[in-house]
């Protein structure tokens, strides 16, 4: 059962991310993003990773996506020309570069595949709010309060730039 | 349960169609996207060690790699937009003021 829903998870990812490659319209590529980080959220709960598979769909399907949405309406973009028009030199060093990184990831990947641990019996008890909260409130409770303040700048930072006049 | 090794090649695949899609779109809004992939494809190889090590610290790092893509997102956009403002375009073969 896990292993043909991974496969259908991983499909659709795949799928997803071509289509999103491949895609002319700006917008249909931010539609097919989405249905691209759905899929990787299925993974997550495979993985029994549930607070991120929520989080996942939550701010990067959500928030992050809604941005991107809002950007290229307020931008009306037109659409490029098909991508696969014309084959031109670019394309072909694109797709070689493309190969080579693929290969070498999938080189290091195998090359250690004795190394690989089995999978963990507690995993269960591992990806829950409750034990990620706890971590994350007791050792890791710096890095979370200066993420806090990078959003805040972030946040700041970005009304600067996108302000009509900018001084 | 599916083995470790199938789960860091989907991240491998992931990742180079982001690669793939960042040198040949000429869209700065969806090379942005890729970039938003390749993150999401080491977030998934992160994930999944973090499952199959039992070990919470790979979930709690790909926590503040989400926060980060966030406000990375949310900075990106906005200069996006003020480079629209600037050359009503967000073609990148047209924004050259830096190039050499």
């Amino acid at each position: 059962m896990v292993t043909y829903l991974f496969i259908l998870f991983a499909t659709l990812a795949i799928a997803a991310a071509l289509a999103m490659v491949l895609n002319r319209s700006t917008v249909n590529s931010a539609l097919f993003l989405v249905l691209n980080m759905l899929s990787i959220a299925g993974i997550y709960l495979l993985l029994k990773a549930q607070f991120l598979a929520v989080v996942q769909v939550l701010v990067y399907a959500g928030a992050i996506m809604v941005l991107f949405l809002f950007v290229i309406m307020l931008l009306n973009v037109e659409d490029e020309e098909a991508v696969l028009d014309k084959i031109n030199f670019r394309y072909i060093i694109s797709v070689i570069l493309g190969v080579v990184v693929l290969s070498y990831l999938l080189y290091i990947a195998g090359s250690m595949a004795d190394a690989l641990p089995p999978v963990a019996e507690d995993m269960a008890q591992v990806g829950t709010v409750e034990a990620i909260g706890d971590e994350l409130f007791s050792t890791y409770i710096l890095p979370l309060e200066i993420t806090a303040i990078l959003l805040t700048a972030a946040v700041v930072g970005a009304i600067m730039m996108a302000q009509h006049k900018f001084k | 349960m599916i083995a470790l090794d199938w789960y860091l090649a989907l991240s491998a695949i992931l990742f180079t169609i982001g690669v793939i899609g960042v040198l040949t779109r000429k869209n700065a809004i969806v090379i942005f996207m890729c970039a938003e992939l390749m993150l999401n494809a080491v977030n998934l190889s992160l994930v999944s060690f973090s499952a199959h090590l039992g070990d919470v610290h790979g979930q709690i790092l790909v926590f503040f790699s989400l926060c980060v893509a966030a406000a990375e997102a949310a900075v990106g956009l906005a200069i996006i937009i003020a480079i629209f403002r600037n050359n009503l375009s967000v073609d990148i073969t047209r924004i050259n003021l830096l190039r050499w």
